[in-house]
C-alpha cells in the first residue's frame, strides 16, 4: 500500500441475489482528500458508502482504510465517522448524549469524553444546544449535531450520506459552506454522497460519477465539466443539459463534423490522447458555450434559427432555439432582450465542443 | 442485510440467532411439529393415551356419523354465516355514523367497543342472565301485559345458536367498527369533495366508491371474524354448556370434550384436523389472492 | 390599488340589486336537522343497547335474592346490598373450595405478570432481530410463525400437553405461562417487527458506527424509543391473558384455575340454589381488570387492536 492513500478499494463487488449493485469497483482516495460520489438514485453511490462504513457486507473485494484491511471489521472499528441524511440522532438522548454515545461504547474515560464533546461543540457552535433533545432543534441544528457526532470520534475518515438533502435551499447553501470550511480546518479524508451536482462541484477535490454500480469518471470538478469522459457524464453535469448533434467525423481539408446538410469545422478541438478519429459520433456543446448576436458573427460555427421559448432567470436568460428542425438550449446574458419568434444566429467554437464515439459513447 | 462472505458465516449475527431461538423453536416444534403430530395421530385408535395403532380413516368415519359432530358443524355454519354478515354490516354502519364529524365521537366509540375488552365467559354469563326466561327479557315483556310472549333462545334447541349469536355480536362488532372507522379515516378527503361536486348522493358514494376502496380493510375484517368463528368455545361453555342437550355444540368444544372428558383422543385429533382443514380451505385462497401472483404496489 | 377599485365602486350604482338582498354570510344551520336527529338517535339507541348488559349485571348484583325473584331485571335496586359482592369474592363455592373468586383472582395475577413480561420480552427481541438483524432463514421462521397464528389452537393443544408433561410442567403455572408466551408470539412479534421496521434504518446504522452491538442497540436505542408500542403490547397481552379460558382449563389444575375458569365453575355449577346476584357480582369482578385497562388506556387500546389486526 502506498502510505499517502487514506482509503483504497480493490475489486469491490456486491450483489443481492441476482442483482449486482456494485461491480468490480476500484477506488483510491488520498489522505485529506474531499471525494464526492455523484450519481442519480440507484447508481450504487450510497451502497458504496455503506460498504466503506461496514454497514453492508461485501460479496467480493477488499477495503483498506489507513493502510489497514478493514473488509471484515465492524463499523465502529474502522476509524470512521458518519453523517446521515435523516440526521439519525437518537431521539431520547440530548445532543451531548448523542455525541458521547459512541465514546462511551468505546470505553473512553469520562473526562476525555467531556473534553471531546466540548471541543466538537465549539467547532460547530452548538455549545448552547448540548443539553437539548433533537426534537427541540431546527433542521440545521440537527445536522450540525449529527456532524458533531462524527467529529468527536476523532476519525481519519468522514462519510457523508446525502447530509443536506432534507434541508431547504437556503440552509443547504449555508451548511455547504460550513462543511467546506470544516474540511479546510480539519483536513480529514471525506467521502460525500450526493445527487446534487452543485454540491459536488463546489465541495469536491475529485468527483466520482457513478452509474450502474460502476465509476464512470473520477476526476476534478473542472476536468469533469470540461472534458467529460463519456456522453452520460456530459449529460449529467450541467443544467440545462449539453446540446448534442448526431453525425459523422469526416476527413477532407481538415477534419469536419457532418450533421444533416451542415459541416462543422473541428479546428482547435483537442482529441482524446491527441489522436484524431473519424466515423459516426456525437457532437456536444454546452448552452453556456454558445454565443448570439454580434459575437456569433465571428464564431467558427454559425447556425440560424428562431427562438421558441424564453426562460428569464435574472442572472441569465435561457432560450430554446429551433435550428434546422431541432431545439438547442442557449444561455444568454440576463439582460438579453429576446422574445418568442425572434430570429437569431447562434455560434460556437469547436475548441469548446465534446465529441463522443457513436457506439461506445466514450470521449474521442 | 446482504448475504455475508465474511469470516466464518455462522458467527455473523450470532446474537440475533441466539435471540431468535425461542421463535425458531416455537415455529418448528410447536406449530409445525405439533400440527403434524396431531394430524398423524388422527389416524390411530388412541383412546386415553396416544398410541401408534393406525386405523386409517376409521376416526373420521366415526366423526362424520356422530350426531354431536354434525350438529356442531351445522351450528358453526349458521353462527359463522350470520356473524360474518352482521358483524360487517353493523360494524360498517356504525363506523360510517361515527365518521360524520359528530360530537362525542370518543364517548360513543368507547361505549360501543367496551364489550370487546370482556372475556367470552363474562359475555356468555351476562347474556345467559338477560335471556333467562324466568327473570330476563321474556318475563319483563310478559309483565308488561303480553302474556304469551316467548323469547327463550337458550332453552329452545331450535334457536339456541341464535342466542349465542346475539352475545357474540355484542362482544365483537365494536372491533369491526373500529377497523372500519380506521379504514374510512384513511380515505382521502378529496374523494369526498370530488363526489360532492359531482353531486353523488352520500349512500351511493359509500357503496360505489368508498367500500371498493376499503377492500383491504374488509378482507382483514373477514379474516379476523372468520378466525374468531372457528375458535368459538368459551362463549358456548359459559352460556349453554352445549345444551339444551347437544343443541348448541360447536367443533372446538367437541375436540375438548373428546380429548379431556371422554378419553377419546383419536376422535379429538380427527375433529381438530377437520378444523384445520376448514381453516386451510378458507385461508389458502385468501393468502393466494393477497400474497400470491403479482405483488401489488 | 384597493382604494382605486373601491372608489370607483362607490361612484357606480350597482346594476344588479339581488346582490344586496340575496343570501349573504353563513348559511343558516339548525342543530336539530333531520340528518343530526337520525345520526345521534341511532348512535344513542345502539349505545344504550350495548350498555344494557353491563347495567343489568350491576343492578342485579346490588339486589337481594327476594327482590330478584319478584322484580324486573331492568329495574334499579330498591334496597342496595353489597352482600353478593362479598360473597362472590370470599365465600362462593367451586367444588369443595368455598373461598370465593379471590383464589382465582390471585391465580390470574400469578399467571398474568410472568406471562405478560416473558411474552413481550421474547417477542420484542424477535421483532427487533427480524427488522434489523435478518439472517438466513429468519424470514422463513417468521412466515411459519404468522401462518401458525391461523392454525386452530385445538390442533396444537395435545402435543403441548405431552411436551409439558415430559418436562414436568403440565398442570403448573409455569406451564401455562409458557403456553401464553407461545401463542402470544405471532401477533406480538408482528407488532414489534413492524414497529421497529418503521424506525429509520439510519438510526440503526449510526448506532453501529458508534460501536453498539445487538443488545446495546436494543436496550439503549430501540427500547427507549419504543415505549408506546410496549404499552400497546402490554394492553393486548393483559386483556388477552386475563380473558383466556381454554388454556387455563387445559393446562392448570383446579387449585390453580384462573379467574375465568373459576367464575364459570361458580355460575354454572348445578348444585344448590342459584344465587343470581352473587353470580353477577362475580361476573363483574372478573371483567373488572380488562374493563379498567380499557377505560384507562382509551386510544392506546384502539391502537392495540388495530395493530393486532394489521395484515401479516
Amino acid at each position: 500500500m502506498e502510505t499517502n492513500q487514506s482509503i483504497s478499494i480493490k475489486n469491490l463487488a456486491l450483489s443481492f441475489g441476482a442483482l449486482d449493485v456494485l461491480k468490480d469497483l476500484n477506488l483510491d482516495v488520498g489522505q485529506g482528500e474531499f471525494l464526492v460520489l455523484l450519481g442519480s438514485s440507484g447508481c450504487g453511490k450510497s451502497t458504496l458508502l455503506n460498504c466503506i462504513a461496514g454497514l453492508l457486507d461485501v460479496s467480493d473485494g477488499q477495503i483498506f482504510i489507513g493502510g489497514r484491511n478493514v473488509t471484515w471489521e465492524e463499523p465502529s472499528e474502522r476509524g470512521i465517522g458518519m453523517v446521515f441524511q435523516s440526521y439519525a440522532l437518537y431521539p431520547q438522548m440530548t445532543v451531548a448524549g448523542n455525541l458521547s454515545f459512541g465514546l462511551k461504547n468505546a470505553g473512553l474515560p469520562k473526562a476525555e469524553i467531556e473534553e471531546r464533546v466540548n471541543r466538537a461543540a465549539k467547532v460547530l457552535q452548538i455549545e448552547p444546544l448540548l443539553s437539548r433533545k433533537p426534537a427541540a432543534l431546527s433542521g440545521g441544528q440537527r445536522q450540525r449535531a449529527a456532524i458533531g457526532r462524527a467529529l468527536v470520534r476523532d476519525a481519519d475518515v468522514f462519510l457523508f450520506d446525502e447530509p443536506l438533502s432534507n434541508l431547504d435551499a437556503k440552509l443547504r447553501a449555508d451548511l455547504r459552506v460550513e462543511i467546506k470550511q470544516l474540511h479546510q480546518k480539519l483536513s480529514n479524508t471525506m467521502i460525500y454522497v450526493t445527487h446534487d451536482q452543485i454540491e459536488a462541484m463546489t465541495l469536491a477535490d475529485r468527483i466520482a460519477i457513478m452509474r450502474g454500480g460502476q465509476i464512470l469518471q473520477l476526476a476534478s470538478p473542472n476536468e469533469i465539466y470540461n472534458r467529460p469522459a463519456n456522453k452520460y457524464v456530459a449529460e449529467f453535469i450541467g443544467s440545462p443539459t449539453m446540446n448534442f448533434f448526431e453525425g459523422d467525423i469526416v476527413g477532407g481539408d481538415g477534419l469536419r463534423f457532418s450533421t444533416g446538410d451542415q459541416f462543422f469545422p473541428l479546428e482547435g478541438y483537442e482529441f482524446h490522447n491527441g489522436t484524431p478519429v473519424q466515423g459516426p459520433a456525437w457532437f456536444g456543446i454546452r448552452p453556456e458555450h454558445m454565443v448570439t448576436g454580434a459575437e456569433a458573427d465571428t464564431a467558427a460555427i454559425r447556425l440560424n434559427g428562431s427562438v421558441e421559448l424564453v426562460e428569464p432567470l435574472g442572472s441569465d436568460t435561457l432560450a430554446r432555439v429551433a435550428v434546422a428542425g431541432r431545439s438547442l438550449w442557449v444561455r444568454m446574458d440576463g439582460q438579453a432582450l429576446v422574445r418568442d419568434g425572434d430570429s437569431v444566429t447562434v455560434g460556437f467554437d469547436p475548441a469548446r465542443a465534446n465529441l463522443f464515439d457513436k457506439s461506445s459513447e466514450n470521449r474521442i | 442485510m446482504a448475504a455475508a462472505t465474511g469470516p466464518a458465516r455462522w458467527h455473523r449475527n450470532l446474537s440475533a440467532k441466539i435471540a431468535a431461538i425461542p421463535m425458531i423453536t416455537t415455529a418448528l416444534v410447536v406449530f409445525i411439529g405439533g400440527t403434524a403430530w396431531t394430524v398423524l395421530y388422527s389416524f390411530t385408535s388412541s383412546k386415553l393415551l396416544p398410541k401408534e395403532k393406525f386405523v386409517g380413516f376409521a376416526q373420521y368415519e366415526r366423526l362424520w356419523s356422530s350426531s354431536k359432530w354434525l350438529i356442531s358443524i351445522e351450528n358453526l355454519a349458521i353462527y359463522g354465516a350470520f356473524s360474518l354478515i352482521f358483524s360487517l354490516l353493523i360494524g360498517f354502519v356504525l363506523a360510517a355514523l361515527l365518521d360524520q364529524k359528530i360530537r362525542f365521537e370518543d364517548t360513543f366509540r368507547t361505549l360501543l367497543l367496551y364489550p370487546f375488552a370482556l372475556s367470552f365467559i363474562v359475555t356468555g354469563l351476562a347474556w345467559q342472565w338477560i335471556l333467562n326466561p324466568d327473570f330476563g327479557i321474556q318475563q319483563v315483556v310478559r309483565n308488561l301485559g303480553w302474556e304469551n310472549f316467548s323469547f327463550d333462545p337458550l332453552y329452545n334447541p331450535d334457536i339456541v345458536i341464535y342466542g349465542i349469536l346475539i352475545a357474540g355480536l355484542w362482544q365483537g362488532t365494536g372491533l369491526i367498527m373500529c377497523l372500519m372507522l380506521a379504514g374510512l379515516r384513511g380515505i382521502d378527503e378529496d374523494i369526498w369533495k370530488a363526489a360532492k361536486i359531482d353531486g353523488i348522493p352520500m349512500w351511493k358514494t359509500y357503496i360505489f366508491i368508498i367500500i371498493p376502496m376499503m377492500r383491504g380493510i374488509f378482507i382483514t375484517a373477514i379474516v379476523l371474524i372468520a378466525s374468531g368463528i372457528i375458535k368459538v368455545y368459551d362463549l358456548v361453555v359459559a352460556q349453554t354448556g352445549g345444551g339444551p342437550g347437544i343443541a348448541s355444540e360447536v367443533p372446538a368444544k367437541y375436540v375438548y370434550d373428546a380429548m379431556f372428558l371422554s378419553q377419546n383422543l383419536g376422535q379429538g385429533f380427527a375433529a381438530s384436523t377437520m378444523m384445520l382443514l376448514t381453516v386451510i380451505v378458507i385461508v389458502v385462497p385468501w393468502a393466494y389472492l393477497e400474497f400470491g401472483g403479482k405483488r401489488r404496489g | 390599488m384597493g382604494n382605486v377599485t373601491r372608489a370607483s365602486a362607490d361612484v357606480q350604482v350597482s346594476p344588479v340589486p339581488q346582490e344586496m338582498t340575496g343570501p349573504r354570510g353563513p348559511k343558516p344551520r339548525t342543530v336539530l336537522s333531520r340528518r343530526n336527529i337520525m345520526i345521534y338517535g341511532t348512535l344513542i339507541m345502539v349505545s344504550l343497547y350495548y350498555m344494557l348488559p353491563l347495567y343489568v349485571m350491576i343492578v342485579t348484583s346490588l339486589k337481594g335474592m327476594p327482590e330478584i325473584r319478584l322484580g324486573n331485571i331492568f329495574s334499579p335496586p330498591v334496597e342496595i346490598t353489597f352482600q353478593p359482592w362479598v360473597k362472590a369474592w370470599a365465600e362462593a363455592c367451586t367444588g369443595l373450595n368455598c373461598d370465593g373468586l379471590s383464589r382465582g383472582f390471585f391465580n390470574s395475577v400469578r399467571i398474568l405478570i410472568p406471562s405478560v413480561l416473558l411474552s413481550i420480552a421474547i417477542a420484542s427481541v424477535n421483532g427487533y432481530a427480524l427488522a434489523n438483524w435478518r439472517f438466513k432463514g429468519s424470514e422463513t421462521f417468521f412466515t411459519i410463525l404468522i401462518v401458525g397464528a391461523f392454525i386452530p389452537y385445538q390442533v396444537m393443544i395435545y402435543p403441548i400437553v405431552i411436551m409439558l408433561r415430559e418436562v414436568g410442567l403440565y398442570g403448573s403455572l409455569t406451564g401455562l405461562v409458557i403456553v401464553h408466551t407461545i401463542f402470544g408470539m405471532p401477533i406480538l412479534t408482528l407488532l414489534f417487527r413492524n414497529y421497529f421496521a418503521s424506525v429509520p434504518q439510519e438510526l440503526f446504522k449510526a448506532a453501529r458506527v458508534d460501536g453498539a452491538g445487538f443488545w446495546g442497540i436494543y436496550f439503549r436505542i430501540m427500547v427507549p424509543m419504543s415505549l408506546p408500542i410496549f404499552v400497546v403490547a402490554m394492553i393486548l397481552q393483559v386483556t388477552g391473558i386475563w380473558n383466556d379460558f381454554l388454556f387455563g382449563v387445559i393446562y392448570t389444575k383446579p387449585d390453580l384455575y384462573p379467574m375465568t375458569v373459576q367464575l364459570n365453575n361458580i355460575v354454572n355449577s348445578t348444585q344448590g340454589v342459584k344465587e343470581y346476584n352473587v353470580n353477577m357480582a362475580a361476573t363483574i369482578l372478573t371483567g373488572l381488570v380488562p374493563l379498567t385497562i380499557y377505560f384507562i388506556s382509551g386510544k392506546l387500546f384502539v391502537r392495540g387492536i388495530a395493530a393486532g389486526a394489521v395484515k401479516g
